[in-house]
């Protein structure tokens, strides 16, 4: 696999594209005020989606043109297609948990507290006796106090030009209830817990689908630490799907969260993610794409309090016609702050994989250290990888270094297998589960394990050049 | 008993023969020396044989009693008995030398359920970490690490013939004697006994491990064979006889 350290700087503001679509063009007469209204919550709720709305029209759709959504697809999504999930589709009963489900809660095994949401909603809210004594929270942003200072302010710290774009307005626009977990200062969460989006999981017309927009707001206090993890999983049918999340991690916080993607395949994704955290805080975040057709990930990191850190952390898959497009920031806006991102996936079939990342080192970052890794394994013919890395520097003292790659499985490390008596098929499969080792080893257990399995049982699928 | 039987060897990269027409046959439990100077296809004759990417037959074959294993597969070749020790061994990043080995001796029909145990073991006569087994393949060992590891392997593994290329290299003394010692074991205890094909620049290997034959490669052929002695006279004399014009395309 060619490796290619570089240093470069890749100076890219975002432009915008004097062809993006006006609103008629984009035929989403679905997504009007009305439908935005319907919604429900609480009026500070219905207040900001209806500005959304307002901003949303005004905001030209990107196309590929734009920086931040080159080799991306979203030129290619039919907003006529879909529908926001309106309020009367709320179910009663709870739909059988899909198989993806099941296996990762019961990996899981014991938790400190359960989340579901149906269709973008907050359904089930389960809390320990324990964990409620000490102050935890965890409910619905329309019924939590406090939530409206809350739900917003992490992503408000993002404030380049091209912090958001229209396919944020919409996600705001059409805003579902968020789940929000609080855990106050001091206190540490000694086991997971767990949110689990259903979307349109019994959905599947490929022709019309409803569009969600799941939300969930994780605030950890001082010295509070917590291991998150969430799981995405929709219908057969034609989904869209615009999960926002914001994490904040205060003063010496400890925030480990992992969303594990497993979306069905006629399902679009734009999902944007937003952290920042606090003074010698330390957040790990973990991402696991391996449904959706078009999977769309922006993952903007902020490390606003001197000493405070990230792990960004990412593993896909990609077989038939499946997109995992990757946008990532690691912004640095204090002194001796720390981020390492690893971003690795393998790709087979006609799949596609994209990753653009930017390291922002804003002046007075001194002593800051940024690392950013891509790799991808291209596993056929038909399959392509596009890996870009960028930087913004603006204090000298910092350190930086981005490394990318490329490329099939090595065909020396096969050679070798192969000498020992290992067949070829044995080998690539422990060749392509041993190249996402370093990173799963820094996964929750049961999320390293579910992950494993999966590439396990998608072997054939991946290695192979029919979808 | 198994013979390794090379017959007019004809082989090279890019079109450019390295190999000129190679007769080689070797018995088990007898360990045959290839010595020669630098470019004279030492390791081209190793990687032929085991069939590493990148490598053209033009001509010729290689059998293990009667069977030819040109053209097939690698891990064929390997279960039909041959085990090549590399120069430079391979790293393979998250991939564990006990899984590995497993999979292995899955693939032989072997059993793999004292795998571990069985490494400790050799691990410890080989002076190696125990905790190696676990580890990566390769990744972040020594040169001489590197070199025990094949040897492990070899032992684990306990193929017909093996080839060893330049496993002198990277290894002190004390290294060098005990994988000597552990492929010296393999041709005494093993069943076949262990036939090894030892490729090698300098003597030092042959010191520990006393060849029955010895073959000087130049130029892409053999153009001397002999007893030990031959060893201790290339010693004496280097290789400056043996030198040949600058290769000739192929064919």
């Amino acid at each position: 696999m060619a490796d290619r350290r570089q240093a470069k700087t890749f100076p890219g503001p975002a432009r915008r594209s004097p062809h993006a679509l006006s609103t008629l063009e984009r035929q989403d007469e679905a997504f009007s005020v009305e439908a935005s209204q319907a919604l429900g919550g609480a009026s500070w709720q219905k207040e900001r989606r209806l500005s959304a709305v307002e901003r949303y029209f005004a905001a030209p759709w990107p196309t590929p043109a734009d920086e931040a959504w080159r080799y991306s697809r979203v030129d290619q999504l039919h907003l006529a297609r879909f529908a926001p999930a309106a309020a009367a589709t709320e179910q009663a009963s709870m739909p059988p948990l899909p198989a993806a489900a099941h296996a990762l809660i019961d990996r899981i095994g014991e938790r400190a507290g359960f989340a579901l949401t149906i269709d973008g909603r907050p359904h089930e809210i389960d809390l320990g006796e324990e964990q409620s004594r000490f102050g935890v929270r965890l409910g619905r942003a329309s019924t939590q106090p406090g939530a409206e200072e809350l739900i917003g302010q992490v992503k408000a710290g993002f404030r380049a030009p091209d912090a958001t774009d229209a396919t944020d307005e919409l996600a705001e626009a059409f805003a579902g209830d968020a789940v929000v977990l609080t855990v106050p200062a001091g206190v540490a969460l000694d086991r997971p817990l767990v949110i689990v989006n259903l979307l349109g999981v019994s959905h599947d017309s490929l022709e019309a689908g409803p569009a969600f927009f799941p939300r969930t707001f994780v605030s950890l206090g001082e010295d509070a630490s917590a291991t998150v993890v969430e799981l995405f999983v929709s219908g057969e049918g034609a989904i869209l799907t615009c999960p926002v999340t914001e994490l904040d991690v205060a003063q010496a916080g400890r925030l480990s969260y992992t969303s594990v993607q497993q979306l069905g395949r006629r399902t679009w994704q734009l999902g944007h993610s937003w952290s920042r955290a606090g003074r010698d805080a330390h957040l790990k975040l973990f991402t696991a794409s391996l449904g959706g057709e078009y999977a769309r990930t922006r993952t903007d990191s902020r490390l606003e309090g001197q000493g405070g850190s990230a792990e960004l952390l990412a593993a896909y898959l990609g077989d038939g016609d499946q997109v995992h497009d990757f946008r990532t920031l690691q912004e640095h806006d204090a002194p001796r702050t720390t981020s390492d991102l690893v971003f690795k996936g393998a790709v087979g079939g006609s799949a596609r994989a994209v990753y653009t990342g930017l390291i922002r080192m804003c002046r007075g970052a001194r002593g800051a250290n940024a690392f950013q890794t891509n790799r991808n394994l291209v596993l056929s013919e038909g399959a392509s990888a596009y890996s870009v890395p960028n930087l913004d520097i603006d204090e000298n003292d910092v350190r930086c270094s981005h490394a990318s790659a490329v490329g099939p499985i090595d065909p020396e490390q096969r050679f070798y297998l192969q000498s020992r008596g290992i067949p070829a098929e044995v080998a690539e499969r422990l060749i392509l589960l041993g190249f996402f080792e370093e990173l799963l080893e820094r996964a929750e257990p049961a999320v390293r394990d579910h992950v494993a399995a999966t590439a396990r049982s998608r072997l054939s699928s991946l290695t192979g050049e029919e979808s | 008993m198994s013979v390794l039987r090379i017959e007019g060897l004809r082989a090279g990269i890019a079109g450019r023969e390295l190999l000129k027409g190679v007769d080689l046959e070797l018995q088990s439990g007898e360990i045959h020396a290839v010595m020669g100077p630098n470019g004279s296809g030492k390791s081209t004759l190793a990687h032929v044989v085991m069939g590493r990417p990148g490598y053209e037959v033009f001509g010729g074959s290689v059998t293990i009693d009667g069977a030819e294993l040109l053209g097939r597969p690698v891990d064929e070749r390997a279960r039909a008995g041959l085990f090549l020790a590399l120069q430079y061994p391979i790293e393979v990043p998250g991939v564990s030398v006990a899984e590995a080995l497993r999979e292995a001796l899955a693939a032989a029909g072997r059993p793999a359920g004292q795998i571990l145990e069985e490494m400790v073991a050799e691990a410890a006569g080989l002076g190696m970490a125990p905790e190696l087994a676990g580890r990566a393949m390769n990744v972040d060992l020594s040169g001489g690490e590197k070199k025990r590891n094949e040897t492990l392997q070899l032992a684990v593994l306990r193929p017909r013939f093996a080839i060893l290329d330049e496993l002198d290299s990277g290894l002190d003394v004390d290294a060098l004697r005990q994988v000597a010692r552990r492929v010296e074991r393999a041709r005494r205890e093993q069943e076949p006994p262990l036939g090894v094909l030892a490729i090698t620049h300098y003597r030092r290997l042959l010191h520990e491990l006393t060849p029955d034959a010895v073959h000087v490669l130049s130029g892409g052929r053999i153009v001397r064979s002999g007893g030990p002695e031959l060893a201790t006279e290339l010693e004496q004399t280097g290789y400056a006889g043996y030198r040949v014009e600058p290769e000739a395309t192929a064919p």
